[in-house]
């Protein structure tokens, strides 16, 4: 009886994810159409962007019949698409090179930007989170609210640039700019990315460390954590053992969705920063109006945001004790 | 009704930036593009913040580059909340397949970060005014298109809009007699977050070299212009990036305390 009940909860479970997944890459496949969409069917004409106001009509006939653009639409999405799954990302307009290759180089150090900026941010919003529960309604509180007005108004440059000022120009205590070559140590890296990773962690902590405290607040409300209390736990065992345990869930939800921010926000960053990856590549081929290398990168950055949201349900759908254990 | 100190000096601050921005040509002491003295000139009694990268006043510099922030912001948040709350009323009223339709499109459209989105779209768009303020709003739209319809949905079935209905009303008088006036609170909240979302949003795109261009130029251009001095110590462009901080906080200030009379509805920073 037993067995055949937690079977059935684990279907169940099973089947929620099994369909969040699926949408997750019906998604990803709409979002691949929209990209492709936007950079083809709009007003603009591709040729004409590439060669100015001045090309001939015949250069123009030339370059759109090697790119392909005489064939209906449909077909060059599809062979893009198949290209794409292939690990081809078709060839940069501007110089010719290996779209895949170039990629490959600068992901590598926007992940590993990402990944110290999420190491650090993580974990120091979840304690200042829970201070901020033990300490609700005095200073800390007031000092989340202040931060929360401040990271939804201050843009990444405005910061980025106040801390290169004061702390690469003026007291000289890391480099400007944030260049990582492969033959340097992991020190050596992490000191050239302290800055960047530095406004990358300003930018999401206020959002989390608030969505933090919101979860441990709303769990605080039940009636175990009234027992808790009344049988004279500390305040921090209170928290740490019965309120946190129980939140973990939203916590999770709002670390992946910042994350999927991070990743994003790391564009303006490396702009910032001079740091070779995809940010930088991406907004130099934009100018460029290198369209393939546009639909790549953007293709890339939409589904690590899709995926990095996807994880949060998967993450929201199994922690919910809800699910495991329905009535 | 008591009005929050805080809220108090947004309301100031904001109406002294709308302000500065509308009299630009009476306040500011030189042309725009005028060169006025050397590259980097520090502060002095001629020049109140010094002169930019090409010796142009930067106090001048900040006047105009708030003007063309303000404006463009101004006009993306009318198209984006015009455009999104027509439909999403819309999608409220006729309901069915044409709102499951529209409202997928909102979820497709909000699961590709803004800023990737614009971008893809920039690569073969001509970067123009109207173009920015087309891409901006459009986009921005379908945060406003969500709110809107949220708001509608609960209006729609109220009594007076059944009654309305029931009389034999056309779809655009609920809309515009019924819902809308019922909806103005939560939507006038929201106005103030959508209009930082603009400022910031074309901040970064001017920023990136792909918003305002040269020899015109707004607050983010004007950072992007003077950020080769920071290297040298010179402050130049931290001016107008702190312009934009101040103005989106004195904004917000506002937006927080229409939204703590109003409701708990709260907008993020939007990917």
């Amino acid at each position: 009886m037993l067995g055949d009940g937690v079977r059935l909860v684990m279907n169940s479970i099973w089947i929620l994810l099994a369909q969040r997944i699926a949408l997750g890459l019906l998604l990803l496949l709409a979002v691949s159409v929209l990209i492709f969409v936007g950079t083809q069917i709009l007003p603009g004409d591709v040729a004409q962007s590439i060669l100015g106001q001045s090309a001939t009509p015949v250069a123009l006939a030339n370059l759109r019949e090697e790119l392909g653009l005489n064939d209906p639409a449909y077909v060059r999405y599809l062979s893009w698409l198949g290209g794409v799954l292939q690990g081809d990302l078709g060839t940069a307009l501007s110089n010719g090179q290996n779209i895949s290759e170039q990629i490959g180089k600068r992901l590598g150090n926007t992940l590993f930007l990402a990944f110290w900026a999420a190491v650090v941010a993580v974990p120091l919003a979840i304690l200042l989170g829970l201070m901020a529960v033990r300490y609700r309604n005095r200073w800390p509180d007031k000092l989340i609210s202040g931060m929360t007005l401040a990271s939804i108004s201050l843009p990444e440059f405005f910061i980025g640039y106040v801390l290169i000022f004061f702390f690469a120009v003026k007291l000289r205590w890391f480099p400007s700019v944030a260049t990582v070559y492969d033959s340097m140590s992991l020190l050596e890296k992490l000191n050239a990315i302290a800055l960047p990773v530095t406004v990358l962690t300003l930018v999401v902590l206020a959002h989390m460390m608030r969505m933090t405290r919101a979860a441990i607040l709303n769990v605080m409300q039940s009636a175990y954590i009234e027992t808790a209390e009344l049988k004279g736990l500390s305040a921090f065992d209170v928290i740490f053992r019965h309120a946190f345990p129980n939140a973990i869930s939203p916590i999770v939800n709002v670390v992946m969705i910042n994350l999927a921010y991070l990743v994003v926000g790391v564009v303006v960053v490396e702009v910032i920063f001079v740091y070779p990856g995809m940010g930088q590549y991406l907004v130099d081929h934009v100018a460029k109006r290198d369209v393939p290398v546009v639909q790549a990168c953007g293709l890339i950055f939409a589904a690590v945001y899709v995926g990095l949201n996807l994880i949060a349900d998967v993450v929201a759908i199994v922690s919910n004790p809800r699910l495991r254990h329905p009535k | 009704m008591r009005i929050p100190i805080s809220a108090l000096i947004g309301l100031f601050m904001t109406a002294s930036f709308f302000l500065i921005a509308i009299f630009a040509p009476w306040i500011a002491p030189y042309g725009m593009a005028e060169v006025v003295g050397a590259v980097w000139e520090p502060r002095s009694a001629e020049h109140l913040l010094g002169t930019d990268n090409i010796g142009r006043d930067l106090f001048t510099r900040m006047i105009y580059g708030g003007r063309t922030t303000i404006v463009i912001a101004t006009f993306a948040t009318i198209l984006s909340f015009t455009l999104g709350s027509f439909l999403g009323f819309t999608a409220a009223v006729i309901g069915g397949w044409v709102d499951q339709v529209m409202s997928r499109l909102v979820d497709l459209l909000m699961s590709i970060p803004t800023l990737i989105f614009a971008l893809v779209v920039l690569s073969v768009m001509p970067v123009t005014l109207p173009v920015l303020i087309l891409v901006m709003g459009l986009l921005d739209s379908t945060r406003v298109y969500r709110l809107s319809r949220a708001v509608a949905v609960d209006i729609n079935v109220m009594d007076f809009v059944e009654s309305a209905k029931l009389r034999g009303e056309g779809r655009m008088w609920v809309i515009f007699r019924e819902i809308l006036p019922n909806a103005l609170s939560p939507l006038v909240a929201e106005l103030g977050l959508r209009f930082i979302f603009a400022v910031l949003f074309l901040s970064t795109l001017s920023f990136l070299g792909l918003g305002v261009q040269p020899p015109a130029s707004d607050w983010g251009g004007m950072v992007k212009e003077n950020k080769e001095g920071i290297v040298f110590g010179i402050g130049a462009a931290l001016y107008p990036a702190a312009a934009i901080s101040v103005l989106a906080i004195s904004v917000n200030l506002v937006a927080d305390w229409v939204l703590n009379r109003t409701s708990d509805l709260k907008g993020g920073r939007g990917g």
